[in-house]
């Protein structure tokens, strides 16, 4: 969480690059290159000229997977509580609320299943937008029944992460979300069936410390942002300069942590070899 | 452990307390020279104490929880087992120093014990590293567990630390998947589990060794999915507004037993663990002796069904369309 003050909160975005509505024009902030929109768009929203993977909605990551058409979204109406009746400086509902009405939708996960490449998988990919992708009781319940639906129709499960850990508003509540999650992926690993954990910019904190980094195949997206503390803390704990590279997706691979790193546009071929590869 | 560290809201008891220390200390001839001036200053002492810790805010909770000469893993090992044999390694790395475990025996029955460790003295503390495992601890952890999976032996877990440690090479060394790891092993090991949070629950690092059958808490601990200072440095912008995030974050046993995360509150004496070990020990040995019994009588399916269904369970949502 401490990575959410530093990078969102403070509106202090560094290296990650970030879409500036430049009109038909968009400044990719890992390069500072100038990129025609359009052109992104085309190429998955990947910066042309130095491959940064822009952050996308849920929603458009659904599409650019799934078959066309074979959609179905499950839990849409899981809705948050405030069951502890959070308030910092402004007060959880308030957050809430302006985070459903930015997004659409009820909290930041969107799941269900659906084809890929005639292939059925069950599906669920974090919403950054919404508070920071952070994990409160929805996304620890939508990722629970998601993989619940997997075993009962014994089929593979794919997780996109994108997220700054648990959601502090829910206290303790958040902090179960983690031991939820991995009870319910040990299940699905009893049972044989995949789960490939997909790692976007950034996957942070409980997250990362539970299902995420529980796949049978973790993959990442390059340059994305993965770890468990957050920089700053770490920095001020070892009162070091941090390695070159520290926490992104090539250094994870490097030190062992992950599987492989895949391009947007080879993702979805990917995932439907492995998945055939695995069953 | 003679309390010689008084924490801010207790300065009421601070003059008290030192004086029936002097008293205590002072030479005489006669061993009952004091004895009706010392039970008189006890006893107020005590009625203060009690005053004081019946009302605590949930940041004064967590400066008892931290409180240096609170009793740590091994006092609780050391004075509750009959027996203790410290088995070290993650069989990969290293020893974390940070988290201990090994074999002991309660009521003549062999368990497993595992617990993060803090140093009390300035050298034991970097020793311990604060309480904060890396990356190996976790690894030990379920290397024990999975030893007392093998050999059919019950696992005691006991939770403190402020968290895990957020370093360049426990990031390095995978500190999330370790974490994660043992989250996903607890949830499915076939020998009854019992946490019990003694200090400071700590966030995922805290919950590491944390997913059990049981959850005990003693008294005047905190668990919590962050510090109040952090939480307060994110969400205030303000470090220094821990006590606000404390109380808002409710991190404190009641709090907690209400929204059904721990399962029991172990007592602590008047004024904190700290101030008299050998209650918290006793109470904590009782209830564990009791938890154990209990959890003995169900078999491995219904213990991992009521396990599964426990953490499942948790959380607040509403079902719109």
């Amino acid at each position: 969480m401490e990575w959410i003050k530093k990078n969102l909160l403070a509106g202090n975005i560094q290296k990650n690059a970030k879409k500036f509505p430049l009109g038909l024009w968009i400044k990719c902030e890992s390069c500072n290159g100038i990129i025609y929109k359009k052109e992104a768009e085309k190429k998955l929203d990947v910066c042309p000229k130095c491959q940064y993977h822009f952050r996308i909605s849920a929603h458009t990551r659904i599409n650019i997977l799934i078959d066309p058409g074979t959609f179905q979204e499950h839990d849409a109406g899981v809705e948050p509580l405030d069951p502890i009746e959070f308030k910092d400086l402004k007060k959880y509902r308030d957050r809430m609320k302006a985070s459903q009405k930015s997004t659409g939708l009820k909290d930041g996960i969107v799941s269900g299943d659906g084809l890929i490449n005639g292939k059925r998988v069950m599906i669920a990919v974090f919403e950054f937008s919404f508070m920071g992708g952070s994990m409160g009781s929805v996304i620890g319940e939508k990722i629970t029944r998601i993989v619940e639906a997997a075993l009962n129709h014994r089929c593979p499960v794919i997780i996109f992460s994108s997220s700054g850990g648990a959601r502090m508003q829910e206290g303790i509540l958040s902090l179960m979300q983690m031991a939820k999650t991995s009870s319910v992926i040990a299940r699905l690993k009893e049972a044989g069936l995949p789960y490939i954990s997909v790692l976007t910019d950034p996957t942070m904190g409980g997250v990362t410390a539970s299902f995420a980094m529980l796949g049978d195949i973790i993959m990442a997206e390059p340059k994305a942002l993965i770890g468990f503390a957050g920089q700053r803390v770490i920095k001020e704990t070892i009162r070091e300069k941090l390695p070159e590279g520290f926490q992104r997706a090539e250094y994870l691979l490097d030190h062992g942590m992950i599987d492989m790193i895949v391009e947007r546009k080879s993702m979805k071929e990917t995932l439907s070899k492995l998945i055939t590869m695995l069953t | 452990m003679i309390n010689r560290h008084w924490l801010d809201f207790e300065k009421p008891v601070v003059d008290l307390e030192k004086k029936i220390e002097e008293l205590k200390a002072y030479p005489t001839d006669e061993p009952d020279a004091h004895k009706s001036e010392l039970v008189k200053l006890e006893k107020k002492a005590n009625t203060v104490l009690k005053d004081l810790y019946s009302k605590l805010t949930p940041w004064q909770v967590t400066k008892v929880a931290r409180h240096p000469a609170r009793p740590y893993t091994l006092d609780y090992v050391r004075h509750i087992f009959d027996d203790f044999v410290e088995l070290h390694g993650d069989r990969c790395f290293k020893d974390d120093k940070a988290l201990v475990g090994g074999l002991a025996t309660i009521n003549g029955e062999s368990v497993v014990v595992i617990g993060q460790q803090k140093g009390r003295k300035a050298k034991e503390m970097g020793y311990r590293n604060w309480g904060m495992p890396n990356p190996e601890g976790y690894r030990k952890a379920v290397r024990l567990m999975e030893l007392a999976e093998r050999f059919g032996k019950p696992v005691l877990t006991f939770i403190d630390t402020p968290g895990a440690y957020p370093g360049v090479g426990a990031e390095e060394r995978g500190q999330s998947e370790a974490i994660a790891a043992s989250l996903m092993r607890m949830s499915t090991l076939k020998v009854p589990l019992i946490a019990t949070v003694i200090g400071e629950g700590g966030s995922g690092g805290a919950l590491a060794i944390g997913v059990a059958d049981r959850v005990l808490m003693m008294q005047f601990s905190t668990y919590s999915v962050i510090s109040p200072e952090g939480c307060a440095a994110i969400l205030w912008k303000d470090g220094t507004k821990a006590d606000m995030a404390a109380k808002a974050l409710r991190i404190n046993a009641e709090e907690l037993k209400r929204m059904g995360v721990i399962d029991k509150i172990v007592k602590e004496p008047v004024g904190g663990a700290h101030r008299a070990p050998q209650v918290a020990f006793k109470n904590l040995k009782a209830e564990l002796v009791a938890t154990l019994k209990k959890l003995k009588t169900l078999s491995t399916e219904e213990l991992l069904d009521a396990r599964y269904e426990k953490f499942r369970n948790i959380g607040a949502f509403v079902e719109g369309k």
